[in-house]
């Protein structure tokens, strides 16, 4: 099972001679060595110094969703190269190498499941896909998980992870931040739950559209998360960013989130938000009961609703 | 005289200083030239042309960025009558980069919003060189929910470089402010019709622009990130910014040959900064033709064709055979 996201944390280059390759990595929160098994047998949170390491959408799932019961969603959508696109590498390359290197189709998986009791819809990104930008795919995938939330009355989770829209696919992905928005907005509408996990990092296009309209928004300790990158922001403004800038602590006090969750917690989180958001009887797990049916306008193109 | 000259305009530049050049001799000689004159004036519309039609990108990103192009508010003062400005977004501040208001265009009372640039440094402070915080996305979106309780249809004008990138906007959630828009604009039961007018640059114009009909200007352009950016990224050097303009397919013509936008409004010969009497005629009638078939529409049927609209962008292909790592799904 592919565990890790991107290169960023690969073993550490000074000491490799002395360590079986792939077996130990450098934990980018306390430096220390840690034996990777350990890690991976947990949900990617350091031992030591509990830094919340990337992880895969196989791992993410495992970690959140009853055991069988995901089926997944559209796996059979992929990527266009619609602008032919050449820049110093074709998108079509890109592509190829990022589909060889996670085995993945685009950034995101789709699918319905159960956590507990509840049925939900449920999307994972993967920052290890193409830094899990949001191109027509994942933009699509997304609409179309929020739309079967809407559809089946369930609510719908997306854990985030993205450095924003996919340049490769120009205007179509900046468009897909208003296509998700505006799914969202009649699951919303129905009076169902959204809720989104902010993982590190998520920014931009995915940030300033879904991510950030969760009913309730958590994010993971340690995670980027904002608009511009501090780059950019340096780059432009000339100012200094203030330490700590962006991260999970940062923006909980700024109000953009409503809580800071350990990864070992989450699952037992959204149960608990669950119950209140689906109004489940208190006190009890239940059987997933079908909320109150209320009219949805929205019944496709060019249908007038009455 | 546009304030400054862009470079592939140095040819007609040239030939109009020789113009200037052979009126004086004309004159101070008392030699009639007319014959010659109105040779020169022939070939300098003849190169305008010659230029003007062979665009590229990246020229196009430039007219877009010209100085003396015109900015919402000189459309707002030459399209529309008795504009009354609303400030603020009753939370922070009121963010004078994006401007809006009541107004009227020909007989219809609208609500009017853009983002707007200044022209010079007091100008350009003051308007932080159109580059909004998240207090103007949320003042629009007031203003667009003052617009839809008294029915009046809202237009939107954009011209920015992109939302502003500071610790502030962040600190105040410029994301969540342009996210907000992009939600409730969808559900804006009143008609929406978004121009854009210079720069759109990416999410900071998408902020206020989801609506029924997106008109663009000729020489306007609507892209995912700064041709600068992305030649920054692919590129590795902002230098290549004229192959990153290209690649993207950011000009009015590919966003139509794209379905992105619905209407490309022609500009003067020149740019819209050579005649803004004319450009702004122009525009009203377009706005208003718009403005006019989407008052038609029932709301509901106008939101189900706005989500609709918005629906449909999207370029993929199905792979039926599963994915190697389907058998982990199982498992998951
Ligand atoms: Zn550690």
């Amino acid at each position: 099972m592919r565990l890790f996201g991107g290169k960023k944390y690969s073993t550490i280059k000074v000491r490799k001679k002395d360590l079986p390759a792939g077996l130990w990595v450098k934990c980018p929160g306390c430096a220390e060595i840690v034996y990777k098994h350990e890690i991976e047998s947990g949900v990617g949170v350091c031992p030591k110094c509990r830094h919340h390491f990337q992880i895969g959408w196989q791992a993410r799932l495992a970690s959140l969703v009853e055991q069988g019961t995901f089926e997944e969603i559209d796996a059979d959508l992929v990527s266009a190269d619609p602008l032919d696109f050449k820049g110093q590498s074709t998108y079509v390359s890109k592509m190829q190498d990022a589909r060889r290197k996670t085995g993945m189709r685009d950034a995101v998986v789709c699918g319905l499941a159960a956590i507990g009791p509840v049925r939900v819809a449920i999307g994972v990104m993967d920052f290890a896909f193409m830094g899990g930008s949001m191109g027509s795919v994942v933009g699509e995938k997304v609409t179309r998980l929020v739309e079967r939330g809407t559809r089946d009355r369930l609510p719908v989770i997306v854990i985030c992870s993205s450095g924003g829209a996919r340049m490769y696919e120009g205007m179509l992905s900046l468009m897909q931040m208003a296509k998700t928005s505006a799914a969202v907005a009649r699951h919303s509408r129905a009076g169902l739950p959204f809720i989104t996990v902010l993982t590190h990092p998520t920014t931009a296009g995915v940030m300033a559209s879904y991510a950030s309209l969760g009913d309730v928004i958590i994010a993971e300790p340690g995670a980027l998360i904002g608009f511009a990158g501090p780059r950019v922001i340096r780059e432009t403004t000339r100012e200094e960013v203030p330490p700590g800038f962006q991260r999970s602590d940062f923006v909980l006090k700024h109000g953009l989130v409503d809580m800071i969750v350990p990864r070992p917690e989450l699952k037992p989180t959204l149960l608990r938000l669950l119950g209140y958001m689906c109004n489940l009887p208190a006190g009890q797990t239940p059987a997933p009961a079908p909320v109150e049916a209320q009219p949805d306008s929205y019944a496709g193109p060019g249908h007038v609703s009455s | 005289m546009p304030p400054y000259t862009l470079p592939f305009e140095k040819p007609i530049q040239e030939l109009e200083r020789r113009l200037q050049d052979l009126r004086a001799f004309s004159e101070s000689q008392n030699i009639d030239v007319s014959l010659e004159l109105s040779e020169l004036e022939k070939k300098i519309a003849e190169t305008r042309r010659n230029i003007y039609t062979r665009l590229t990108a990246w020229d196009k990103v430039q007219i877009a960025r010209h100085t003396g192009r015109p900015y919402t508010l000189d459309y707002i003062s030459e399209c529309f009558t008795d504009f009354v400005e609303l400030h603020g977004d009753r939370a922070f501040m009121d963010d004078r980069a994006i401007v809006g208001g009541f107004a009227t265009l020909d007989t219809e009372r609208v609500m009017v919003i853009g983002t707007q640039k200044g022209r010079d440094v007091r100008s350009n402070v003051e308007r932080n060189f159109g580059m909004a915080y998240p207090e103007g996305y949320r003042k629009a979106m007031r203003l667009m929910r003052t617009a839809a309780k008294f029915r009046l249809p809202v237009l939107t004008f954009i011209d920015t470089a992109g939302a502003y990138p500071g610790v502030g906007g962040e600190e105040r959630h410029i994301a969540e402010a342009i996210a907000v828009n992009l939600r409730d604009m969808s559900l804006l039961p009143v008609p929406v019709v978004v121009t854009v007018i210079g720069e759109g640059g990416s999410g900071g114009a998408l902020g206020i622009g989801v609506g029924d009909r997106i008109l663009i200007l000729e020489h306007a352009y609507y892209s995912v990130i700064s041709p600068e950016g992305c030649a920054a990224i692919l590129w590795k050097d902002r230098a290549f910014a004229n192959k990153a303009a290209e690649a993207l397919k950011l000009t009015a013509t590919d966003l139509l040959k794209a379905g992105l936008v619905d209407e490309i409004v022609p500009e003067p010969l020149g740019g819209a900064h050579t005649d803004l009497k004319a450009m702004a005629a122009t525009l009203k009638q377009r706005l208003l033709g718009s403005l006019r078939e989407l008052k038609l529409v029932p709301p509901d049927l106008l939101l189900e064709r706005r989500y609709a609209k918005f629906r449909a962008f999207g370029v993929f292909e199905h792979e039926p055979s599963p994915p190697p790592d389907a058998a982990a799904q199982g498992q998951a």
